[in-house]
């Protein structure tokens, strides 16, 4: 996300100014915009956050350590970790190609693709829990085509699978395509024309550039997949140990009045998926200190 | 597999199902149009039932005191509409799936601990069990709990955890298999077993009724009677059969106003005549016409052919305890039902 800031800051001009030299900023306004900025976060994120650690706070670290560690939550949180990682890399890998093929090539259509890409940001996500349910069940048209072949997706991780993959998609193809909409050609055809085969360019000019973008996409994808309930439910199966996914048991444990408990397994995936957001956005800052582009 | 559905059926289950995941935000305060509006917080198969209830309710109050009353009513699972009623939705009056839930709104003060007294027949003004729903013809030959567990069968039940539904299903499993086998430790193997043959674990009674019946996922469902019936009259005869086992349990769905609410809303002489109509003749007899079983003798011989004769153990019998005791046993954290999925 800081690649926003630093965007804006290229635009007027000249490094940064140094919070102590704000007075003289061209602009006024940092006073009023700063403290707006720190209530609506309190409001809207820090207060729900410290509420959670609070009511997991209620129990006793033996208690926490005993709910952590039952089998049935590290297999729900394995299997949404899991999932989610594997779901944000195929996202990573084909939203590439899609992101590649809509900025680089014009072909009849593009924009209608274009369009259809927003479908996951916009449905109702038990709205696209139901449809893929519908549609990979064994009665269903893709199910009864993978029937045969013995290849079972809807009530198994794999419908999981699928599930997380419809939903991350945009977020992959929406961070990386203004990144290459922007990228030069001028760039390619001068290291063409200084002798860099084509592979060489793809390697050396065209993905130091991108790599942030797409690391971005993959920590969006990657984080809205291990929150999102309202589609994989329909489709998982929920099996505890099998296909139960992290944010079902804490459903669970909240309808058996269990609050506490339920607070400790979503502070715990807050806590995994922020290291896991950390080491993406160190990833970065390397990629990008590594080729002094910023992206 | 694959069956010939009505298109109509099946976009009206749908559209429940849909709802039934809406219905509790969807609860937006309306226009002060009627003199008294009452919220009722009901569990999922109910909605055809109180949609006719409340119709009925609203005339009579009409009729008996000049006011008129508008009707709202949340559905969805049991124990996520009774956590919405003690995180502070609006209850006047809760018709859950069973005691346990209506407790533990009482265990937060919301109504008097012995709320299952103030109304006759522990508070339960219609009844259900829990049936067995096949696919025509019953090609698996299910005719009782023991056919369940046998090779090559699959079970959809939802999860007791979240549903109410799913508990009595559960509990019903026990009470055959405790008589059959004599033990506990046998009852125990038995369930375990049961569950092994669950390949789709919903977190309702709806979410399991569209499984096996749009899906087309297993071979039997453990559903409420009602539910049951309702399924068969949607998707039409041809599709599915019932079988009614030779033990089930006597589901007592509760009814309570919740003291609290009413007497901040001062709606409680409206939520008080909401109940007690459930126990008229007009009430018992919507409530059969919707598949539950009623309690006034003369409305249930009217409609003893609708409703098999099944030998019922109930939640009080000594196998059980009671709901309090039966959901510490089973259903609690490390218990009965835990230990099945555990290993």
């Amino acid at each position: 996300m800081s690649d926003i800031t630093l965007d804006r800051t290229t635009f007027v001009g000249s490094p940064p100014p140094p919070v102590a030299q704000r007075a003289r900023s061209v602009v006024p306004g940092f006073g009023l915009t700063l403290g707006l900025t720190l209530l609506w976060l309190s409001l809207v994120v820090l207060i729900p956050l410290a509420a959670l650690f609070l009511k997991t706070a209620e129990l006793s670290p033996d208690r926490i350590f005993a709910i952590l560690t039952a089998p049935r939550t590290l297999n729900a949180l394995k299997i949404s970790f899991g999932l989610s990682l594997a779901a944000a890399s195929i996202n990573l890998v084909l939203g590439g190609i899609i992101v590649w093929v809509l900025v680089r090539y014009d072909f009849p259509g593009r924009r209608v693709l274009d369009a259809l890409i927003d479908i996951p940001f916009a449905l109702p996500t038990a709205v696209a829990g139901i449809a893929l349910t519908t549609l990979y069940a064994e009665n269903g048209w893709i199910g009864a085509l993978l029937a045969p072949l013995g290849v079972k997706v809807a009530f198994t991780p794999l419908g999981i699978l699928i599930a997380l993959i419809f939903i991350g998609l945009p977020f992959v193809v929406r961070t990386v395509q203004p990144v290459l909409e922007d990228l030069d050609h001028d760039l390619e055809e001068a290291a063409a024309t200084l002798g860099a085969g084509r592979w060489t360019t793809v390697r050396r000019v065209i993905a130091p550039a991108v790599l942030p973008a797409f690391l971005t996409g993959f920590a969006l994808a990657f984080a809205r997949a291990v929150g999102e309930y309202g589609s994989v439910i329909f489709i998982a199966g929920n099996l505890p140990n099998v296909s139960e996914i992290a944010p079902l048991l804490i459903v669970i444990r909240l309808e058996e009045f269990r609050y506490a408990d339920a607070t400790a397994i979503a502070a715990t995936m807050l806590v995994a998926s922020f290291l896991l957001l950390f080491v993406v956005n160190g990833l970065q800052r390397w990629s990008r200190s590594r080729t002094g582009r910023l992206a | 597999m694959s069956f010939p559905f009505k298109p109509v059926a099946k976009a009206a289950l749908f559209a429940a199902f849909v709802a039934a995941l809406a219905a509790p935000i969807a609860l937006a305060p309306a226009a002060r149009a009627a003199d008294v509006t009452l919220l009722n917080v009901s569990y999922d198969p109910t909605r055809e039932l109180y949609a006719q209830f409340n119709k009925l309710f609203a005339a009579r109050y009409k009729a008996d005191t000049g006011k008129s009353v508008e009707i709202k009513t949340s559905h969805g699972g049991s124990g996520k509409q009774a956590r919405s009623v003690i995180d502070g939705l609006d209850a006047d009056v809760v018709t859950l799936a069973l005691a346990y839930d209506i407790d533990a709104i009482a265990d937060r003060g919301f109504l008097a601990q012995d709320w299952q007294k103030r109304l006759p027949d522990n508070a339960s003004p219609y009844t259900s069990t829990i049936v067995f729903l096949v696919r025509k013809g019953n090609p698996k030959g299910i005719k009782d709990w023991d056919d369940l567990a046998k090779p090559g069968v699959q079970v959809i039940t939802p999860n007791p955890k979240t549903s109410g539904g799913a508990r009595w299903n559960y509990l019903a499993a026990w009470a055959y298999a405790l008589k059959t086998y004599g033990s506990e430790e046998k009852a125990k193997e038995f369930v375990g077993e049961l569950y092994r043959h669950v390949p789709v674990l919903d977190t309702g009674a709806r979410g399991s009724t569209v499984t096996f019946t749009e899906r087309g996922v297993g071979d039997v469902l453990l559903a409420w009677e009602n539910e049951a019936f309702l399924s068969k009259k949607e998707f039409g005869d041809d599709r599915f059969d019932i079988v009614v086992p030779s033990l089930s349990i006597l589901a007592e769905p509760p009814v309570a106003v919740v003291d609290k609410n009413v007497a901040r809303k001062g709606t409680g002489e409206a939520a008080e005549a909401y109940l007690k109509l459930l126990y008229s003749k007009e009430g018992q007899k919507l409530a059969a016409e919707n598949f539950y079983r009623p309690r006034d003798p003369d409305v249930a011989k009217d409609y003893e052919k609708v409703f098999p004769k099944v030998d019922l153990v109930t939640i009080d019998d000594p196998a059980f305890g009671g709901w309090r005791k039966a959901q510490q046993t089973h259903f609690a954290d490390g218990g009965v039902f835990d230990q099945i999925y555990s290993n």
